[in-house]
């Protein structure tokens, strides 16, 4: 044993020092490279979120939450239609998607025949939905608004856009929580005579619940970031009174931000920014309680 | 589905065993006189609700089709009206687009160039960047080093893309392009645009390819240890090739997500419609054009609101055909591990 210790740590070394061994120069370059690819998007969201801060905050006032946006005081414009207009517009969009994606993803994950052609053909339509620009949403919600004879720049009409923007994610968040209930829950509520749509509704359904709410969550928060869609609703920009109803002309966070960017006065540029802090925050809120409903209620099977 | 074949069951089961000497016993959760399994057994086989509420739920996930098939509809018919006035080849053929000047002229090249120059610029960046922040994830990164980074990425993916064209237009172009790189930039480029499009699009790339990476065997990589090749070596030789049909997908989604994105090609790549020829050029993309003209006032019927539709039928068609080239290649190519 003492004779080939030696010998073998020789071998060692040589095997650790050779030309292709994790320490030549290439591997360490190749690990160097794939550090930055890293770092690089870390600092681009860091370099993002402190750029967005330092222009806003001067403007991070009272006025931002209490006024409306002016075009003769640039100094003074509020986000107070734009804020109360996103939380109105998101408020309906949650209705009107989650029900409708709820109820699709548990037809597609509990009751569809996977082989069934009309099945196939969803399922092939649902991957290219989720894939769809966001603009064209827009469009297809003002053909159907003229098609319908609904006004288009209406907080109606832009929950439409944005519900069926973000539909395919709430179907899809909706499916992959009711897959991770084990069959076992399934089995033995049929055993004891409960109907599919029973056990759906009593057991599959109440175990997907935490899942579904952080993909709803979620999807809600790209919602709210969302501005293309509505832009094809035409106006929006220029909103002074606070929406109140269905059929009530708003404007979005996102919109006001658009259209303050655009502005060449630097005081609506600050405005832009502290509008940006205001929904950046806003989108963090909605994450955290995503996080928060995933780890505390998530069921571990 | 078995869960439709087990029901059928259920429904057929008469009065179980030992029912009846059950009933009489005071123990707790059992049913009260009077209670007849086998007739509420009997009962479900009329349960109406339970095909109305089937019907709904069917009818929600159809309305997916519904939803496509409007998008179809909404597009072609505005562009239909469209090419009555303006012939296709002129359309598609034309390096002059300017729709609202008095000799109007419609040819969408410049559109196009501008699409073409943003999204190349954007997955100039997102390519290289996605992959090695997914490579380093799935092969080098530790458990507590991930749980750290992959947060960062989904929230660099939760950005409204309105702020990422904020971030374009007021820090990238004039700090970025002008003041350290002295790039001859004006407010608007395509540059500045496409460069903030790559670092909006990494997240796609990173969490897509990562899911390839992460699924190879890792068998397959002691194998290629055991044959005395490096961590390096293993991951460009063995683990890459075998999750490049994920890693493909993920960046033909990533190129479909470039041409469609609209707010920071909006405000950071200029609203001059012109063959783009050079990055540092000011162009307009089919999305920013539709952006634009969208935010203007045009009411249906106009030829100025049928031209938003034709540029957004082109677009539609675009993406489409890249998405479904994403879903041919995974289809295709996906080894089954």
């Amino acid at each position: 044993m003492t004779t080939t210790a030696p010998s073998s740590t020789s071998t060692a070394t040589r095997l650790r020092t050779a030309r292709h061994g994790n320490r030549s120069l290439a591997s360490v370059v190749f690990l160097v490279a794939l550090w930055f690819a890293l770092a690089f998007s870390v600092l681009c969201l860091t370099v993002l979120l402190v750029d967005a801060f330092l222009d806003g905050m001067t403007r991070l006032d009272a006025n931002l939450f209490t006024r409306y946006t002016s075009r003769i005081q640039p100094e003074a414009a509020g986000a107070r239609a734009a804020i109360l207009g996103s939380a109105m517009v998101i408020a309906l969009t949650a209705l009107l998607a989650i029900p409708l994606g709820v109820a699709a993803g548990v037809y597609l994950e509990e009751f569809a025949d996977p082989r069934r052609w009309y099945n196939k053909l969803i399922e092939v339509n649902l991957t290219n939905l989720a894939a769809v620009p966001a603009i064209v949403y827009g469009m297809l919600t003002a053909g159907l608004a003229l098609a319908i004879d609904l006004p288009r720049r209406v907080v109606l009409s832009g929950a439409i856009a944005l519900a069926l923007l973000i539909l395919p994610v709430i179907i899809i968040a909706t499916r992959e929580a009711m897959r991770a209930v084990p069959r076992e829950i399934r089995d033995g509520s049929l055993a004891l005579g409960a109907t599919p749509l029973q056990t759906v509704w009593r057991q599959t359904l109440p175990s997907a619940i935490p899942g579904i709410a952080t993909g709803a969550i979620l999807a809600l928060s790209r919602a709210l970031g969302e501005a293309a869609p509505l832009l094809l609703l035409g106006g929006l920009v220029f909103v002074t009174y606070d929406p109140n109803g269905l059929m009530s002309g708003f404007t979005t966070l996102p919109i006001q931000i658009f259209n303050w960017a655009q502005q060449p006065q630097e005081e609506f540029r600050q405005a832009a920014s502290a509008a940006i802090i205001v929904m950046l925050v806003l989108l963090l809120a909605m994450n955290a309680v995503a996080i928060l409903i995933r780890n505390r209620y998530q069921k571990r099977w | 589905m078995s869960l439709s074949g087990s029901s059928s069951g259920s429904t057929s089961t008469t009065a179980p065993s030992g029912g009846p000497s059950n009933r009489t016993s005071p123990r707790r959760g059992v049913p009260p006189d009077g209670f007849d399994p086998a007739k509420a057994l009997r009962r479900n086989q009329h349960r109406y609700g339970e095909r109305v509420s089937f019907v709904l739920l069917a009818g929600s996930a159809g309305l997916t089709v519904a939803v496509t098939i409007g998008i179809f509809l909404s597009l072609l018919f505005p562009a239909i009206d469209f090419f009555r006035e303006v012939d296709v080849l002129d359309f598609l053929g034309g390096d002059r687009w300017a729709p609202t000047f008095a000799d109007a002229s419609f040819g969408v090249l410049p559109l196009i160039t501008g699409t073409l120059w943003t999204t190349a610029l954007g997955l100039a960046i997102a390519v290289p960047f996605g992959l090695g922040a997914a490579v380093f994830l799935s092969e080098y990164a530790g458990e507590r080093t991930r749980k750290v980074l992959k947060p960062v990425l989904e929230l660099l993916a939760g950005i409204p893309s309105v702020v990422y064209g904020y971030f374009a237009l007021y820090f990238v172009a004039p700090n970025i392009l002008r003041d350290v790189l002295h790039i001859g930039v004006g407010t608007f480029s395509v540059l500045a645009a496409g460069l903030v499009l790559g670092i909006m699009i990494i997240p796609t790339v990173a969490s897509l390819s990562e899911d390839a990476l992460s699924a190879v065997p890792q068998a397959l990589r002691q194998g290629s240890y055991a044959l005395g090749s490096n961590k390096m070596r293993t991951t460009l030789r063995v683990v890459f090739p075998a999750a490049i049909s994920g890693i493909t997908a993920s960046i033909v989604l990533a190129l479909s997500r470039a041409v469609g994105e609209t707010m920071i090609v909006a405000l950071a790549a200029g609203t001059r419609a012109r063959v783009v020829s050079s990055p540092t050029m000011e162009g307009q993309t089919m999305t920013g054009f539709i952006a634009q003209t969208a935010t203007g006032e045009s009411s249906p019927g106009t030829l100025g609101y049928n031209t938003l539709f034709a540029v957004g039928l082109l677009l539609f068609a675009i993406t489409l055909g890249f998405n479904l080239v994403a879903a041919a290649v995974v289809r295709r190519y996906r080894e089954a591990y």
